[in-house]
């Protein structure tokens, strides 16, 4: 496998294979998120008990659980920088940051909004709203960090170190957020089970989750693409694609 | 010991190469303490920080008995992680500043230990008063009568973990200019577990349940931090001073 990969360590050549995997993925991202949105939005069951506001669990639930496996992507790539020295690590796990960020946001805001008409109430302690509250300031640090260097390479290794203590620490504040939860048991409010999905609910989940899934790769191949330029702009290749490119 | 300290850093190194990682670990210790005694600014502003903050508490929330004895845990605990925060800064930047942290970082012993030495003097100097204050505090905030011995149990297992997770970040903003509010951003999140284990055994001591869980895993967060965070540390100050 070695062999198949070393070649992808040079820069240049992960910036051409970067640039030509976009389009077929962004069409797949295209494809699959309006199926899966409208199919979701438009024609999917309405829950019996929730009626039209469990359409948002379309939403919610993918980037809930996709910032969670972001975080633990960033800290792969971290670990990768730390252990072989992989410089195109670095730069994955900075463009990764600020995506799981969002995706850690919008969780956070669309879970808001379904908690409204449901919980009657915006907000509340919950254990899994507090832990995807800690992991949005897990990604703020880490991008915080990214941002305080001015050297790229120092600010990567810098951040890697932060997120693998991150990482390390995930598990251990879920849980002690969820004993916490239990312990203290504020105002009691039934927790959201699971609701056993029909399979004409299943489907256009799927189908948004995958979408969301490839939305990350694309999002991710583009940052990714201009970390690589950022960090390599004095390289004689870049002036090359830059001259190239500049005439358009 | 004294003779030593008046020398010159580089020979204080050079002597610092032929020992043993035991008077390593101790050489360096002493040396922290010394240079913080000469300087016992640092070691009582975040005494006094810790007390002004608690003093904050009643001021806002009001003076009932009861509602302060229920939220004392929390308080004093909050407090005592933001004025270990304000410590935080004196561990490596100082020694960043003038090189010394440079040269330990080239002698021939594992950073490891030098580095478990300069947290040890820290939290020698910053936990450590903490837990001789806070009871005094508690009788002011109505803290139950069953919670104390909880109260100093939790401090003394659960401050060297703020000490210990605290140096990480430091080590990682030790070379940036304004490190002091991304230090916040980034170790606070960190502190949380600490928090809720610590304040969740001085609850239960105060309705009279055991807390030895609480305690139980308090130590074992104890015990990680302490075998980990060095490594962290170490890695992290190789490449802040790059």
């Amino acid at each position: 496998m070695w062999k198949w990969l070393h070649p992808y360590a040079n820069p240049e050549t992960t910036y051409h294979l970067t640039g030509r995997l976009i389009p077929w993925f962004s069409y797949l991202t295209i494809a699959l998120l309006t199926i899966g949105l409208i199919w979701a939005l438009l024609f999917s069951p309405a829950d019996y008990q929730q009626g039209d506001s469990f359409r948002i669990f379309y939403i919610h639930v993918p980037t809930a659980t996709l910032s969670m496996g972001i975080y633990v992507g960033m800290a792969i790539a971290a670990l990768c920088s730390i252990v072989w020295q992989l410089k195109l690590a670095d730069a994955s796990a900075a463009a990764l940051a600020p995506i799981g960020a969002v995706f850690t946001f919008v969780s956070l805001v669309t879970g808001a909004a379904w908690g409204k008409p449901m919980w009657g109430t915006w907000w509340i302690w919950d254990a899994r709203l507090t832990s995807q509250l800690i992991l949005l300031f897990l990604f703020l640090g880490v991008i915080a960090l990214h941002n305080a260097f001015e050297d790229k390479g120092l600010a990567g290794k810098a951040a890697g170190i932060l997120t693998l203590v991150g990482v390390i620490n995930i598990p251990i504040i879920k849980y002690s957020v969820e004993w916490w939860n239990t312990l203290h048991q504020g105002a009691t409010v039934s927790k959201m089970g699971k609701p056993s999905m029909t399979i004409d609910m299943l489907w256009p989940f799927i189908f948004c989750y995958m979408g969301f899934i490839f939305l990350i790769v694309v999002i991710t191949c583009i940052r990714f693409r201009s970390e690589i330029l950022s960090r390599n702009s004095m390289r004689p290749w870049v002036k090359e694609l830059v001259l190239a490119e500049g005439g358009k | 010991m004294a003779q030593l300290m008046a020398q010159p850093m580089v020979n204080n190194i050079q002597y610092l190469n032929s020992l043993s990682y035991r008077s390593a670990f101790m050489l360096v210790l002493k040396r922290d303490l010394t240079i913080a005694f000469r300087h016992k600014d640092d070691i009582l502003n975040p005494i006094l920080f810790f007390v002004i903050v608690i003093t904050l508490f009643p001021l806002g929330i009001g003076p009932e008995i009861n509602t302060l004895s229920r939220i004392a845990p929390g308080i004093i605990w909050v407090a005592a992680l933001l004025s270990t925060l304000l410590s935080l800064d004196r561990l490596f930047k100082s020694d960043y500043n003038d090189g010394s942290l440079e040269q330990m970082l080239l002698s021939p012993h594992p950073i490891f230990v030098l580095v478990l030495a300069k947290i040890t003097a820290h939290w020698l100097l910053t936990g450590l008063p903490l837990i001789f204050i806070a009871p005094l505090l508690a009788v002011l905030l109505h803290l139950n009568e069953h919670s104390y011995g909880a109260l100093m149990l939790t401090l003394l297992l659960g401050t060297p973990i703020l000490s210990l997770i605290g140096a990480i970040g430091v080590a990682l903003t030790v070379g940036i200019k304004k490190g002091g509010v991304l230090l916040s951003l980034l170790i606070l999140p960190l502190y949380i577990p600490v928090l809720i284990f610590a304040t969740s055994a001085i609850d239960s001591a105060s309705m009279n349940l055991p807390f030895t869980g609480q305690l139980a895993i308090i130590a074992a967060l104890f015990f990680s931090t302490l075998t980990l965070a060095p490594f962290a540390v170490s890695s992290a100050l190789k490449v802040s001073t790059n």
